[in-house]
């Protein structure tokens, strides 16, 4: 079990400036996220479309916001745990722990929620057999390439997901890169590496078709697909990947006992604290009266709950306000001589 | 402006005028018409604006984009005549659409 000062759930801006304050606060964080990446929806939904209203930045993309905060938080060495989804939080005593899908534990005084509308979770095949399989030979994401060698492996999508990794696999692995329409929405020059790969009989492209059903005895052994013709083929496969994009979900959070409204949770404006003492919530995730959804809302609703945080973590410890500009205490947090 | 009709699945109905260029989602959010929840906020990243078009409208509608095909596959009970209201531009040819919200939202 880790510990550490503040958990803070969500990789998004606002959670990345989180650790900025609590950072220059002399707090340890630690950032869970369910994504693969830091950014949250900066990076998932708009990395390239720009942003105007950030304070003194007249324009950025979502994927240059993200990368300054990194870099503006990058002296506090914080520790990421992406891919990780927060399933449950419970008391103990003082502190609190928080237990993510893959079994990893940690525990603080504090938990700071940034977790915008929730998590984004890969879309499924909705068949009762696939998910039987999940994990075992029904995968929606590569963590490990290595375990999909000299496989028949079936990939699903139009994306780049399913592009690169048909790509990527086919190098050790048969692959049948299968689409619900004719049209590739990937990047072009991969279409046409693959599009070789087929002539030379390495990857095998089937569309417009879908999934009809999984030929399943104890082990994945083939899977039927359906033409919008209506023909159907059976397609001898050990490995099923699924590329079907992402989907915005709430999540567990609902289970963790906070006073909420509708999908968000309800703050006190002071400090931003939930009705659980110590576990707070930020940005887009918050309500109270007048809320606003914008990324300097959110800036703001940290930099107070960072206050409340110190309290609990430090409480033998005063308290004091320092300006970056004059404190030395800070510029040597930052890094600064 | 043009009307907008939101009905509910057990036949409520609110005629509301919408600005010319809004969603029919932000239609709805603006007047706060209830079912439609727009978690993402018109990304075409939830399913949570999902609403059914009445036939008659439906074709009139420009294509749902395959983005939108997808995620409306993971809206509660998609139908044939199912769109993500955050994708229909309100436009004076649509004067008098009507929509119905699903009985839920995912």
């Amino acid at each position: 079990m880790k510990k550490t000062d503040v958990i803070i759930i969500g990789a998004g801006p606002v959670g990345l400036f989180a650790v900025h304050q609590l950072g220059i606060k002399g707090l340890k964080a630690v950032v869970i996220d369910n994504l693969d990446k830091a950014g949250g929806q900066c990076i998932e939904l708009y990395p390239d479309k720009p942003i105007y209203d950030i304070p003194a930045v007249p324009e950025c993309t979502g994927e240059q916001l993200t990368t300054r905060l990194l870099e503006q938080i990058k002296p506090f060495k914080t520790e990421f745990f992406l891919n990780e989804r927060v399933d449950e939080v419970h008391q103990e005593k003082e502190n609190w722990v928080v237990k993510t899908n893959n079994q990893k534990e940690f525990i603080a005084p504090n938990i700071i929620i940034a977790g915008g509308v929730g998590s984004f979770e890969p879309r499924k095949i909705s068949l009762k057999e696939a998910e039987k399989l999940e994990g075992k030979s029904v995968f929606y994401a590569v963590r490990n390439k290595e375990q999909f060698k000299n496989k028949k492996i079936s990939i699903f999508g139009g994306g780049d997901s399913a592009l690169d990794w048909a790509l990527e696999l086919s190098k050790f692995s048969k692959i049948t890169l299968i689409h619900r329409r004719n049209e590739f929405r990937g990047a072009q020059h991969t279409l046409s590496e693959i599009k070789k790969l087929e002539k030379e009989d390495k990857v095998s492209i089937k569309t417009p078709c879908q999934i009809e059903s999984l030929d399943n005895q104890n082990e994945l052994k083939s899977i039927t697909i359906k033409f919008d013709d209506g023909k159907t083929e059976k397609i001898s496969t050990d490995v099923i990947l699924g590329f079907f994009g992402l989907i915005m979900k709430l999540g567990p959070i609902a289970e963790w006992g906070l006073n909420m409204d509708k999908k968000t949770i309800e703050v006190n404006p002071e400090n931003f604290e939930t009705n659980k003492k110590g576990i707070f919530a930020a940005g887009d995730i918050c309500s109270y009266p007048g809320k606003l959804k914008l990324i300097l809302s959110g800036f703001h609703e940290v930099a107070l709950a960072s206050v409340e945080c110190f309290k609990r973590a430090r409480p033998n410890e005063k308290y004091r306000f320092e300006f970056t500009t004059s404190s030395k205490t800070i510029q040597d947090r930052l890094g600064k001589k | 402006m043009p009307k907008i009709t939101y009905k509910d699945i057990k036949g409520a109905s609110k005629t509301i005028e919408v600005d010319n260029g809004l969603s029919v989602m932000e239609g709805a959010i603006q007047n706060e018409i209830p079912g439609i929840d727009a978690d993402c906020g018109g990304s075409m990243a939830c399913a949570t604006c999902h609403v059914y078009v009445n036939e008659k409208w439906f074709h009139k509608l420009p294509k749902a984009e395959s983005a939108e095909i997808d995620m409306i596959d993971m809206a509660f009970e998609p139908k044939k005549n199912s769109r993500l209201s955050c994708q229909i531009i309100v436009s004076d040819e649509l004067d008098g659409l009507e929509i119905t919200t699903p009985e839920k939202q995912t």
